[in-house]
C-alpha cells in the first residue's frame, strides 16, 4: 500500500507538539507519548529511524531543532514517507524564505496546516511542488517573490495546473529577459588509507538551474557524457567533435524530464519549472580528478607526545584556486598543549572536536603548504586503549572545476515565441565526506 | 520573511474559553479570525476547545477561504466528540460542494470524509457523487480518495452506492492525477477486502503504463505499487512490462525507484532469457547505489531492502561493494546495515580489502559496532573457506590491542571457525588462552570453555585452566555452567586422571545438589549415569563428531523472501517481517492466525529459528538442546552455530524420546496420485523440486509427496521432519524414497498421526515441514492443511440429532461466511463430491428462490460441525453458516469449504 502516514508530529527537542496533523483513524492522537516515552527519552534516539512500538510504527527525522515523527499502523511504503518528509521541509523553507526551525514553525502554524491539508491526502502524497502551491495558498506575510506578481486573488485555474500534465509550471509566464543559470555543483567523497592509496572515491554531482523564461519552453540540455555523444554522432550518422568524455554511474532526474525519452535517445528535454529548482543528480566512479592530496605523518613518541605533519597538495590547474579550505586533524582527547607551524593558512586547536583545524582562505593551485605540529598529552593514570584516530577530514570549494570533468556541451531553448535567451554556466566543487585515514 | 503567527499561542489574563468565546462571536470579521486561529493554536498545544464548537462552527459561513480551511481543521479534530452537534456543519459542507471555486468543492468533500460521524457521512453520498463527475480534475482527484475515506468507514455503503464502478471509470480519465489517486484508492479497498474489487488486466495495465509519465512523482508511486501485484502471462510480457518500467530506475524520487526496482524485480522472475536478465541487473545496479548518497534515514531504507536484494539476485551489487564501506560520520544505523551487506558482498576476490575495513571499524569508537565488526570477520572466514586463514591472521591481530570487548568479541566467533574448520587452527589456541583472564561476558566465556574443554588433549594445562572457572560456578549464569559442565565431562574422558576426577566430582555434585536450574541438573544427571554406566557409552556421545556449521549470512527463508521482495520500499521489508507479522488490521482472521506463527519462526534473520531444534525440544527450555552432541557448541546467541543441520538426537533414546520425528529412509517408495502442488521450488531447493499435499485415504491421512531431481547427480538418504502444528500432524513411519537418479522423480504416501506434536496458540492451518538429503543442505519449506482431510468417516448425523444439535449450541457459536465467487452448478455432482469427503449432506429446503441444504461433519476428537449453505443454483454466490463447539477453527473450515466447492 503505497500510504506514507497515518499521522505527521513535529516535536520539538524536548518532545512538545509543535503542530500535528492525523490523516488516518487507525493511530490514536496521543501516539506521540509513546515516541516520546521509548525513544527520545531512551538511548534509542538516533539508534535507527524506523522503530515499532506497539502496534504502531514510527519513522523520524531530525531537522535543525525539529523531530519530524509520522506514525503509521499498517505496511506503509517507508521510502515514500521519507521523501515526502523531505520534501515538506523543503516547502515550507520555501514558504519561509528559507528557515526550518521551531519558531518558524510557530510563527506559521496556520500555514502550515494549510500546507499539510493540501500536500497530503488521507496518508497519500499530492502534489507538493512549491511553485504550483503558491498559486492558491498565500498567507500574508510569507509572500514569495513569486506570489507579489499579479496573483493576489485565488488564480482561477489554479485547480488545472495542480493536476496538470505539467504540474510544476504555469502557463502565461512573461519576462522580459529570458534568462536561464545553470550551476553544476559537485561533491567529491573520498576514503583514502595512511599509506596513499584510494579505498573509495566516488562524485555526486547535481545540475542546478534557474530559469526565468516565458512561456512554455521546451529545453534540452548536452553534456559532454559518453552515452550521450554516442547516440548523438549515431543518429547524425557523423562523428561530433571529440573531447574530453565521461562516463556517468547514473542520473537522476527531476520530475520535468521526459525519462522514456531519456532513455530511448538519451537526451535530457524538458519543459523546466519557473524559478529554481534542481533538474540532476549524476554519479562518477572512474576517472576522478582529485583536487587535493593529503599526506600525513603522525608518530606517538611515547605515551605523552605526538609528532603532526601533514602536506596538503593541491593538483588542480594553477591558475584557479580553492576557497574556505579546512582540514582537521584529529588528535587524542587528553591533548594538553599544540605547537604548530604552518606554511599558509592558520591552526587552532579545538578542544571541542578533538581536532587541529588548518583554515586556509584562499588556496592557490599547484601549491603545498604543510603544517607541523606538536601535540603533548596529559598522562593518564589508567592505561586506557590506544588512541583510535579517527581521519583527517577536509572541506573546500573550488570554483570552475569539476572533478568528474562534466562540461556543458549546449542548452537549446524552443519556445513558440522565438525568443532569444542568455544562459550562464557555472562550476563548482566541493568536499563531500573527504577522508584521510592517519 | 516569516509569519508571526507565535502571538496566538501566548495566553491572556483573563479566562482564555470565555474571552476566545467573546472574540469568535465579535461582529467584526478580523476580530474572528484571529480568534479561530486562537482556538486552533490551543488545540495545537492539546488544550481542550471543544467547548467552543458551536461558536466556531457559525464562522463557517464566510467567503475567507483561509478562515474556512481553519473552521474545517477544528471540525476534524472535534467532531468526534461532538457527534449531535457536528450535524449543525452538514448544511454548509453541502453547500460548499456545490460552490462554484473547485477549491472549495474539493476542500469541502475532503474534510467531510475526514469526519467520521455516521450522520456526516449520510450526507456525502451526494456531494461525492457529485464530486467524481466534477469537470474540475482537482474535485475529481480529491473525491476519488475520499472514497477510500468513505470505505474505511462504512464499507457497506461504497457498495450500495455503486461508488466502486465510478473510481473505475476514473481510471480511464484523462487527468494523470485523478488516475493516480483512483488507482490508490482501489489498491486499497482491495487490500481490505475478500472480494475482487480491483483486478489487474493486462489491459489495464498498459493503460496504466502509459499514464505513468505523465504522473507526479507520486502518483508513479501508486501505480508501481498497486501493478506489481501483477503476474505477467509469460516471458514475453513480463519483458515488454519491464522494459517501460526501467525508465522510471532515472527519476529523482527515491521511492519511485525502489517501486520500479519492486516491480522488475517481482517481473524477472519469469523472465527466461538470461542476457535480458543480466542486463537488467546491471541496470538496477546504479540506482540502488545513488540511493545512498540520499539522507541517512532513505540511505537506512534502501540499505534494509538493498540486503534483501542481494539475497535473491547477488549479482547486481557483486562489484559494487565499496559504496558500502562505511563513512566515519555515517549514523550507527547505516553503518551496522553496511556491515551486514558487506559480508554478504565478500567474496575471494574481494576480501583482502573488506578485511582491512572490518580491521579498521574494529578500531573505532562505538562499541556495537566495533563488535559487529569483529564479529564480521568470523562470519567471513565460515563463509570463505579460502580466507579463512586471513580472517584469523586479523583476528588475532585485534587481540593483540588487548581491547576488552574486542577481544572477547574475537574469541566467540574463533569458536565459530574451529566448528566450520575442525582440526586446522588450534594452534593459536595457546594465544587465546593469554586472554583468559580478561573474560567477563558469559558469552565471551561460555565459548573459551567450550575450546578448552573441546581441545583438553592439545592445552597442557586444561585441567588448570578450567579450574579457574570451577571457583565461581554457582554465580555463572546458566549457559556458562552448562559449558563448564560438558567441558569438565570431555576432559575427564580425555584425561581420566586424578585432577580431573576431582574436578568432575565437584562439578556434578553442584550441578545437580545446588542448583534450581532443571536444564544443568538434567544434563549432570545424564552425564552421571552415563559415566557410571558405561564411560565408552559416555564418549561415544560426548565426543561425538559435531556436524560442520554453515554460513547462516543468507539465511532468509526462500518464501519469505519471496514475499519481503514483493513488498520492496514498504515497513515489511525494513522489519524484514511480513507485514501480518505486524499489521494488527487485517482482512480475515485465518491469514492472521497463520502468520503470526510464521513470522515468530522465521521473522528473526539473526538467528533463524530452527523447525528440527523446536520440534525435538518442549517450548519451555530455554534454547537449550537437549542431546549432548548438540549441546557442544556453546551457548546459542551466536549466530553460526545456529546453523547447525538437524542432527539425529543421540540421546533421544537414552531418556526415551521416541517420538524423534525425523525418519530414516530405507524402503522403496510407492507411486503417488494426481498432480501435487510445488511446495519447494527447483530454483530454491538448488535442483530438488517436492510436491506435496495432504490426502485422506480410507480413513487415513497420508502425506503425498513428489520428488524430482534435476541436479547433475542421485539424491538419497531423504528424510522428513514437521515442526509443531495446530493438529499435531506427524509422520507416523519411516519415509519410503529411493535414491532419485538426476532427471527422474520418486513419489509416496506417507501415512501420517495427528495430536503428536501440538502447537499452542489459535488454529492455524500452516504445515512446517524440514526436509533433508545426505547430498543437498536441509530444505524448509511451508504447506497449508486443509481442514478437510481430517473429516471423518463417521460424521453422518440423524435429522433429529441434527437439528437437537443446533439448538443446543449457543448463538455465538453461528458463524457465517459469503463466497461470492463460487457457483454451485450441478447439485447432484456437488453432493457426491462433498460425500466422497466426508461431508455428509442432511436434507435441503427451498426459500424464496434458494436452496438451503444441510450438512454435518466431523473432525477427530468428536468436533462436529452443522452446516447451512444457501445458494441458487447456477448464480455465482454461496453464503455458509456453521455451527460447531469450536468456532476457532471456523476460518479453517471456511478454507477448507472453498477448496472443496471450487474443485
Amino acid at each position: 500500500m503505497p500510504v506514507a502516514a497515518s499521522a505527521i508530529y513535529f516535536l520539538n527537542l524536548r518532545g512538545d507538539v509543535l503542530i500535528n496533523r492525523l490523516y488516518r483513524d487507525d493511530v490514536g492522537g496521543n501516539m506521540v507519548d509513546a515516541f516520546r516515552m521509548h525513544i527520545m527519552q531512551t538511548k534509542e534516539l538516533g539508534t535507527c529511524p524506523v522503530r515499532q512500538i506497539g502496534g504502531c510504527s514510527f519513522f523520524y527525522m531530525r531537522i535543525s531543532n525539529v523531530y519530524i515523527v509520522i506514525v503509521v499502523s499498517s505496511n506503509a511504503n517507508v521510502a515514500c514517507a521519507f521523501k515526502f518528509v523531505v520534501e515538506a521541509v523543503a516547502l515550507f523553507k520555501s514558504y519561509f524564505g528559507g528557515a526550518f526551525d521551531e519558531d518558524a514553525i510557530r510563527n506559521n502554524f496556520v500555514l502550515i496546516y494549510e500546507l499539510l491539508d493540501e500536500i497530503m491526502d488521507f496518508g497519500y502524497p499530492q502534489n507538493l511542488s512549491p511553485e504550483i502551491l503558491k498559486l492558491y495558498i498565500t498567507q500574508e506575510g510569507v509572500r514569495s517573490p513569486f506570489s507579489s506578481k499579479p496573483t493576489d486573488k485565488p488564480v482561477p485555474n489554479a485547480t488545472l495546473q495542480v493536476t496538470g500534465a505539467v504540474g510544476w509550471r504555469r502557463e502565461g509566464l512573461v519576462y522580459k529577459k529570458n534568462e536561464v543559470f545553470l550551476d553544476i555543483v559537485e561533491s567529491v567523497n573520498l576514503l583514502m588509507s595512511s599509506k596513499g592509496s584510494v579505498l573509495r572515491c566516488d562524485v555526486t554531482g547535481k545540475i542546478l538551474m534557474k530559469c526565468f523564461l516565458s512561456g512554455m519552453p521546451d529545453l534540452k540540455l548536452g553534456l559532454n557524457d559518453k552515452i550521450g555523444l554516442e547516440k548523438e554522432s549515431q543518429l547524425k550518422s557523423r562523428p561530433t567533435k571529440s573531447g574530453k568524455t565521461i562516463e556517468l554511474d547514473d542520473v537522476t532526474f527531476h520530475q520535468c524530464v521526459n525519462l522514456t525519452r531519456f532513455n530511448s535517445e538519451k537526451t535530457v528535454s524538458f519543459v523546466p519549472p519557473d524559478g529554481e529548482f534542481e533538474l540532476m543528480k549524476y554519479r562518477i566512479t572512474e576517472g576522478v580528478n582529485l583536487p587535493f592530496r593529503v599526506l600525513p605523518t603522525i608518530k606517538e613518541l611515547g605515551r605523552t607526545r605526538i609528532e603532526v605533519n601533514v602536506k596538503v597538495k593541491s593538483v588542480f590547474g594553477a591558475k584557479m584556486f580553492a576557497l574556505g579550505v579546512v582540514i582537521k586533524i584529529p588528535v587524542p582527547k587528553q591533548t594538553a598543549k599544540t605547537n604548530f607551524q604552518v606554511t599558509s593558512g592558520r591552526a587552532k586547536y579545538n578542544a571541542a572536536i578533538d581536532c587541529l583545524v588548518w583554515k586556509i582562505r584562499k588556496f592557490p593551485g599547484q601549491t603545498e603548504p604543510t603544517l607541523s605540529a606538536e601535540v603533548e598529552l596529559i598522562s593518564t593514570m589508567t592505561e586506557k586503549k590506544s588512541w583510535t584516530r579517527p581521519p583527517i577530514q577536509m572541506e573546500f570549494q573550488v570554483p570552475m572545476f569539476t572533478a568528474s570533468g562534466l562540461r556543458v556541451r549546449f542548452l537549446k531553448v524552443w519556445e513558440k515565441s522565438g525568443y532569444n535567451t542568455v544562459e550562464w554556466v557555472r562550476y563548482i566543487t566541493k568536499a563531500g565526506s573527504y577522508e584521510i585515514r592517519c | 520573511m516569516s509569519g508571526h503567527d507565535s502571538k496566538y499561542f501566548s495566553t491572556t489574563k483573563k479566562g482564555e474559553i470565555p474571552e476566545l468565546k467573546e472574540e469568535l462571536n465579535s461582529q467584526y470579521k478580523d476580530k474572528r479570525k484571529d480568534a479561530v486561529k486562537k482556538v486552533i493554536a490551543a488545540m495545537t498545544v492539546g488544550k481542550d476547545v471543544s467547548s467552543l464548537f458551536t461558536d466556531v462552527v457559525n464562522c463557517m459561513q464566510t467567503e475567507n477561504l483561509e478562515l474556512k480551511k481553519l473552521v474545517y481543521l477544528y471540525l476534524i479534530n472535534y467532531a468526534k466528540s461532538q457527534p449531535d452537534l457536528a450535524i449543525l456543519a452538514v448544511n454548509t459542507f453541502v453547500k460548499d460542494s456545490q460552490d462554484p471555486n473547485p477549491l472549495i468543492r474539493a476542500l469541502a468533500v475532503r474534510t467531510m470524509g475526514c469526519i467520521r460521524v455516521d450522520k456526516i457521512t449520510e450526507y456525502l453520498c451526494d456531494p461525492l457523487q457529485r464530486c467524481l463527475k466534477d469537470d474540475d480534475p482537482y474535485v475529481r482527484k480529491t473525491a476519488a480518495i475520499c472514497v477510500a475515506k468513505l470505505y474505511d468507514i462504512n464499507a457497506e455503503l461504497v457498495e450500495d452506492r455503486g461508488f466502486l464502478e465510478s473510481l473505475k471509470d476514473l481510471i480511464s480519465d484523462n487527468n494523470p492525477m485523478v488516475v493516480a489517486n483512483a488507482v490508490a484508492a482501489l489498491a486499497e479497498i482491495q487490500e481490505n477486502s475478500n472480494r475482487p474489487i480491483f483486478e489487474i488486466t493486462s489491459h489495464t495495465l498498459s493503460k496504466l503504463l502509459t499514464a505513468l509519465n505523465e504522473c507526479t512523482e507520486w502518483g508513479q508511486v501508486f501505480i508501481l505499487d498497486a501493478l506489481s501485484k501483477y503476474k505477467a502471462a509469460d516471458a514475453r510480457e513480463a519483458e515488454n512490462i519491464v522494459e517501460r518500467v526501467t525508465p522510471r530506475l532515472q527519476h529523482a524520487n527515491c521511492a519511485v525507484v525502489l517501486s520500479a526496482v519492486k516491480m522488475i524485480l517481482q517481473q524477472m522472475e519469469l523472465i527466461t532469457s538470461t542476457d535480458v536478465v543480466r542486463n537488467l541487473c546491471k541496470k538496477m545496479a546504479p540506482p540502488l547505489v545513488t540511493l545512498l548518497s540520499a539522507e541517512p534515514e532513505i540511505q537506512y531504507v534502501a540499505l534494509r531492502n538493498i540486503n534483501l536484494i542481494v539475497q535473491r539476485r547477488p549479482t547486481i551489487l557483486a562489484h559494487e561493494i565499496k559504496v558500502f564501506f562505511c563513512k566515519y560520520n555515517d549514523p550507527i544505523y547505516v553503518k551496522m546495515e553496511k556491515l551486514e551487506i558487506m559480508i554478504k558482498l565478500a567474496s575471494d576476490r574481494n576480501i583482502d580489502q573488506v578485511l582491512l575495513e572490518f580491521k579498521e571499524y574494529a578500531t573505532e569508537v562505538d562499541v556495537d559496532f566495533v563488535r559487529k565488526a569483529v564479529r564480521a570477520i568470523g562470519r567471513c572466514a565460515i563463509k570463505l573457506e579460502r580466507a579463512a586463514e586471513r580472517c584469523i591472521t586479523v583476528l588475532l591481530e585485534l587481540i593483540k590491542i588487548k581491547v576488552n570487548y574486542v577481544v572477547q568479541e574475537a574469541i566467540i566467533v574463533i569458536k565459530d571457525i574451529f566448528r566450520r574448520y575442525p582440526n586446522t587452527y588450534e594452534s593459536i589456541i595457546a594465544t587465546l588462552c593469554e586472554s583468559l583472564d580478561t573474560l567477563d561476558e558469559p558469552e565471551a566465556k561460555a565459548s573459551m570453555i567450550w575450546i578448552i574443554g573441546e581441545y583438553a588433549e592439545r592445552i597442557d594445562n586444561a585441567d588448570e585452566l578450567l579450574e579457574s572457572f570451577l571457583e565461581s560456578f554457582p554465580e555463572e549464569p546458566a549457559h556458562v555452567q552448562l559449558q563448564l559442565l560438558t567441558a569438565t565431562v570431555k576432559l575427564f574422558l580425555k584425561k581420566p586422571t586424578e585432577g580431573p576426577q576431582q574436578m568432575i566430582q565437584v562439578v556434578l555434585n553442584n550441578a545437580t545438589v545446588e542448583t534450581d536450574n532443571p536444564d544443568l541438573r538434567d544434563r549432570a544427571y545424564i552425564y552421571w549415569r552415563l559415566l557410571s554406566t558405561d564411560p565408552e557409552a559416555a564418549k561415544d556421545v560426548v565426543l561425538a563428531e559435531k556436524p560442520v556449521i554453515s554460513d547462516d549470512s543468507n539465511l532468509l527463508d526462500p518464501s519469505l523472501l519471496d514475499e519481503l521482495l514483493a513488498n520492496i520500499a514498504t515497513l515489511s521489508s525494513v522489519y524484514h517481517k511480513p507485514p501480518e507479522a505486524f499489521v494488527t488490521r487485517v482482512k480475515t482472521t485465518t491469514q492472521k492466525t497463520e502468520d503470526e506463527d510464521y513470522g515468530s519462526e522465521t521473522g528473526n534473520s539473526e538467528s533463524p529459528a530452527h523447525i528440527a531444534d523446536s520440534a525435538a525440544s518442549p517450548p519451555t527450555s530455554s534454547g537449550a538442546p537437549y542431546a549432548a552432541a548438540r549441546q557442544a557448541a556453546p551457548a546459542p546467541a551466536s549466530p553460526a552455530h545456529a546453523a547447525a543441520a538437524p542432527v539425529p538426537d543421540l540421546l533421544g533414546d537414552l531418556i526415551g524420546m521416541e517420538n524423534s520425528a525425523i525418519v530414516p529412509v530405507d524402503q522403496p517408495a510407492s507411486p503417488a496420485g494426481p498432480p501435487l502442488p510445488v511446495v519447494l521450488p527447483a530454483s530454491t531447493g538448488q535442483g530438488l523440486q517436492i510436491s506435496a499435499q495432504l490426502t485422506r485415504r480410507e480413513g487415513q491421512i497420508f502425506y503425498s509427496l513428489l520428488f524430482e531431481n534435476n541436479t547433475q547427480s542421485p539424491l538419497d538418504g531423504f528424510m522428513i521432519q514437521f515442526n509443531k502444528n495446530t493438529f499435531g500432524l506427524a509422520a507416523a513411519g519411516p519415509l519410503q524414497v529411493p535414491q532419485v537418479q538426476p532427471g527422474t522423480s520418486a513419489g509416496t504416501l506417507l501415512p501420517m498421526v495427528t495430536f503428536q506434536n501440538m502447537s499452542q496458540g489459535p488454529p492455524s492451518s500452516l504445515l512446517q515441514v524440514a526436509v533433508k538429503n545426505n547430498q543437498q543442505p536441509v530444505w524448509y519449506f511451508n504447506d497449508k492443511i486443509s481442514l478437510h482431510v481430517f473429516f471423518t468417516e463417521d460424521g453422518r448425523m440423524e435429522r433429529a440429532n441434527f437439528l437437537e444439535t443446533w439448538r443446543s449450541l449457543p448463538d455465538s457459536n453461528e458463524i457465517t461466511r459469503d463466497f461470492p465467487g463460487i457457483v454451485v452448478s450441478n447439485v447432484e455432482a456437488t453432493l457426491d463430491r462433498l460425500a466422497a469427503s466426508n461431508m455428509f449432506f442432511i436434507a435441503k429446503r427451498k426459500h424464496a428462490n434458494q436452496d438451503v441444504f444441510y450438512f454435518s461433519v466431523k473432525i477427530p476428537r468428536g468436533i462436529p460441525f452443522l452446516i447451512e449453505l444457501t445458494t441458487v443454483v447456477n448464480n455465482p454466490g454461496v453464503k455458509i453458516a456453521i455451527k460447531t463447539p469450536s468456532p476457532e477453527t471456523a476460518p479453517l473450515f471456511f478454507e477448507a469449504m472453498e477448496t472443496l466447492l471450487k474443485d
